[in-house]
C-alpha cells in the first residue's frame, strides 16, 4: 500500500511527464492535466481496484474510470503508463500520427484503459451511470468513477444524466468535479458563472463532498469518505478545489495555459521545479 | 441479392412500429442482455409490453435524449445490448454529437430504434417531421442504417439486430401502412431484396415507397414497361452487387424514398453506380424542403412520395438511356 509520500512522488513524476508530453507534442492541454496530478495518482495508485495489466472493455470485478473532460489526457495517460495499463514509452507518441495516444481519447486504437471516447464535453457522467447500471444488472458490486471539468457544466446533458441519477438511485457511481473555476476563456465567473455548485448539485439530489484536490492527504481522506457513502440510495459527487497549473510557479492559477504547449525554453524552466522521482519516459 | 418474386398482396395494414415492439417482446424472452431505453415515448415506440415484461431491463429516461445516448453507451461495458427507442427527429438530429462521440467514434453495440420517420408521422408538422435523419446517421463511420418497409420486415429487422455487432440506426414509421412482405422471405442485414423481375428499368425502394414502387412496378407492365423492383432495406452498407447486377441488365435507375434528397437512398445508389457503372437515375425524394401538416396520404401524395411519380420517373428515365 503506498504511503502519502510514495503517491507525492509519483505526482511530481507525473507532472514532468505532463510537461514533456505537451512540450514534445507542441500541443496539448498541461494546465487542467497539473491541477488533477493528486487527484489521478490516489484514483489509480490507491484507491481503484483494477488490474491493469489485464484491461478489457467490459471491466467486470473491476473500478472503472471515466474521462469526460477529454482534454486532459497528458495526465490520464501518463498515469495509465505508470500505472500498468501499457509501456512507458508509448508516451512519446502523445498526439503523433500513428499513435494511439490520441489528443483526446479514443478507443479506436485500442490503447489500454480508455473505454469511451471523450472530448466533447459533457458526455462522460452519462456513459459513467449507463456503466454503473451494468455493474448492477451484472450484480458486480464495483464502483465507476467519473471525472468533469467545471466549465464543461455549462453542458446541458451533465444536468439531464444529474437528474436521471438521482432519480434512479444510481449510488455505485462517485463523480468529481475539478473544481479550478478557470475555463478557456477566462475564470468561470466571467464567462458563465456557476453559482453555488454545491447547492445546485444538492438541489438535484446527490450527496456533496468536497476536497482539495491538489493536497495528497485531502484527496485521500476525501476519496474513502465517497466510497462509504456509496451504496446508500443517492449518487455522490465530490467538488474537488485544485488550482489549473498547479506545481509549476508561471502555470498555477490561470486559464492560459488551458491548452497551451510550454516552449524549450519554459518546459526546462518547469522541470527544473519538479523532482525526477521515478525517471523520466 | 435475396430473391422473393411473387405477385405481392396486401396481407393486412399494420404499423412498422408495433413490428418493432414485437419483436423487442421476443429479443427479451431470446436475449438476457437486451435492454431497452426509452425517453418517456414508451407506447408511441410500442415498448410498453417489454417494459411491463422485462421491468428491470427496461429504463425510463424521461425527455433526456441526450443523456440517454450516454447511458446506453455506458451500458454496453459490461455486455448489455441496449435499444434506444424515441422519434426519429429525437433519435438522430437532436443527439447527433452524442451519438458520434460516445457511440459511433467508440464503436458501441448500441440499438438506435427510431420511429414516426418522415411525412407520414402526419399532422404534428415539420417540427417532428425529420427527412434528414438517413444521411445523417449513414455518414457516421461504424454505423449500419436499416430502413424496413412493412410491420413484417421491421420485426425481422428488429430480431437480427441483437446478433449483429455494432451500432445500428433502424427507421420505422408512425401510420398503419400495407403489410405484404411474407414471412419466409429471409431478412439479412445489408442485402437487398428482388421483389419483381424486369429488363427495362430498375425501381430501388426503401421504407414506406416499397410498396408504392410495387404498384408503380404493375401499372409500368400494364404500359409494355418491365420494371425490375429491390427492396433496399440496408442503406449502409448498401448491397452494390445487387445494384450493379440490376443496372447492367436495365441500364438506368429510380429510387423512391420518403427521405429529403440529400442523403439519403438516391444518394447512395448514385455514388455506387457513379463510380461504377454510370447510368442515368431519377429520384423520388423530398425535394430540400420541410414537410408540414396534413394527413399521411395527402402528404405524400402533395410531394410527391407516391405511385404517379414512380411511374412518371421510371418514363423520364427510359428517355435519357
Amino acid at each position: 500500500m503506498p504511503t502519502t509520500k510514495d503517491l507525492e512522488r509519483i505526482a511530481s513524476q507525473v507532472r514532468r511527464d505532463i510537461i514533456r508530453m505537451t512540450n514534445q507534442a507542441r500541443s496539448g492541454h498541461p494546465g487542467g492535466s497539473l491541477g488533477c496530478v493528486e487527484y489521478f495518482v490516489a484514483l489509480f495508485f490507491h484507491i481503484l481496484r483494477h488490474d491493469p495489466g489485464h484491461f478489457d472493455m467490459d471491466g467486470r470485478g473491476q473500478d472503472v474510470f471515466f474521462l469526460s473532460n477529454g482534454h486532459i489526457t497528458p495526465v490520464y495517460y501518463s498515469v495509465l503508463a505508470r500505472s500498468g495499463y501499457f509501456e512507458l514509452s508509448e508516451l512519446k507518441t502523445f498526439r503523433k500520427i500513428d499513435s494511439r495516444l490520441q489528443g483526446h481519447p479514443a478507443t479506436t486504437e485500442g490503447l489500454p484503459g480508455i473505454r469511451i471516447a471523450t472530448g466533447s464535453l459533457g458526455q462522460g457522467l452519462s456513459v459513467a451511470i449507463g456503466a454503473a447500471l451494468s455493474k448492477k444488472r451484472n450484480g458486480d458490486d464495483h464502483l465507476v468513477y467519473c471525472l468533469m471539468g467545471d466549465g464543461e457544466l455549462g453542458e446541458g446533458q451533465i444536468w439531464e444524466a444529474a437528474m436521471y441519477a438521482a432519480h434512479n438511485k444510481v449510488d455505485n457511481l462517485i463523480a468529481t468535479v475539478d473544481y479550478n473555476r478557470q475555463q478557456i476563456d477566462g475564470s468561470t465567473d466571467e464567462v458563465l458563472g456557476l453559482g453555488d455548485l454545491r447547492a445546485k448539485w444538492e438541489a438535484f439530489g446527490w450527496k456533496v463532498l468536497e476536497m482539495d484536490g491538489n493536497d495528497m492527504g485531502s484527496v485521500l481522506g476525501a476519496m474513502k469518505v465517497a466510497r462509504e457513502g456509496c451504496g446508500k440510495g443517492v449518487p455522490v459527487m465530490m467538488l474537488m478545489s485544485t488550482e489549473m497549473g498547479y506545481g509549476i510557479d508561471f502555470m498555477v492559477g490561470t486559464h492560459l495555459w488551458h491548452g497551451v504547449p510550454p516552449n524549450d525554453e519554459q518546459a526546462e524552466d518547469a522541470l527544473g521545479q519538479l523532482k525526477e522521482t521515478l525517471g523520466d519516459y | 441479392m435475396e430473391v422473393a418474386m411473387k405477385r405481392f398482396t396486401i396481407l393486412d395494414h399494420k404499423d412498422t412500429r408495433s413490428g418493432f415492439g414485437e419483436a423487442l417482446l421476443e429479443l427479451g424472452h431470446m436475449n438476457e442482455k437486451v435492454v431497452a431505453l426509452c425517453a418517456d415515448l414508451t407506447g408511441s415506440l410500442k415498448m410498453d409490453k417489454f417494459a411491463a415484461a422485462f421491468p428491470d431491463r427496461f429504463y425510463q429516461m424521461g425527455i433526456s435524449e441526450a443523456n440517454m445516448m450516454g447511458v446506453a453507451a455506458g451500458l454496453t461495458i459490461g455486455g448489455q445490448i441496449p435499444f434506444t427507442g424515441t422519434f426519429a427527429n429525437f433519435s438522430t438530429g437532436r443527439v447527433y454529437d452524442q451519438i458520434r462521440q460516445s457511440i459511433a467514434y467508440s464503436n458501441k453495440n448500441v440499438k438506435l430504434c427510431a420511429s414516426h420517420a418522415g411525412l407520414t408521422l402526419g399532422e404534428d408538422g415539420a417540427s417532428h417531421q425529420i427527412l434528414e435523419d438517413i444521411g445523417l446517421m449513414k455518414m457516421l463511420p461504424n454505423m449500419t442504417v436499416i430502413n424496413p418497409c412493412d410491420f413484417n420486415q421491421t420485426k425481422m429487422a428488429t430480431l437480427a439486430l441483437a446478433d449483429y455487432p455494432g451500432p445500428v440506426y433502424l427507421r420505422f414509421g408512425r401510420p398503419k401502412m400495407p403489410n405484404f412482405m411474407p414471412e419466409e422471405i429471409p431478412f439479412d442485414i445489408g442485402k437487398a431484396i428482388l421483389l419483381r423481375e424486369g429488363t427495362d428499368v430498375s425501381i430501388f425502394a426503401t421504407g414506406h415507397l416499397v410498396w408504392k414502387a410495387l404498384e408503380a412496378s404493375e401499372d409500368l407492365a400494364a404500359k409494355g414497361i418491365s420494371s425490375e423492383v429491390i427492396n433496399i432495406h440496408t442503406i449502409k452498407p448498401i448491397d452494390e452487387a445487387a445494384i450493379l447486377e440490376s443496372v447492367n441488365k436495365t441500364k438506368c435507375a429510380v429510387t423512391a424514398e420518403e427521405h429529403e434528397i440529400h442523403g439519403g437512398l438516391g444518394d447512395s445508389i448514385a455514388q455506387v453506380l457513379s463510380r461504377r457503372m454510370p447510368a442515368p437515375i431519377e429520384m423520388v425524394a423530398v425535394m430540400d424542403t420541410f414537410g408540414e401538416s396534413g394527413k399521411p396520404h395527402e402528404l405524400m401524395a402533395k410531394y410527391g412520395l407516391d405511385t404517379p411519380n414512380i411511374i412518371q420517373s421510371a418514363m423520364r428515365v427510359l428517355d435519357r438511356k
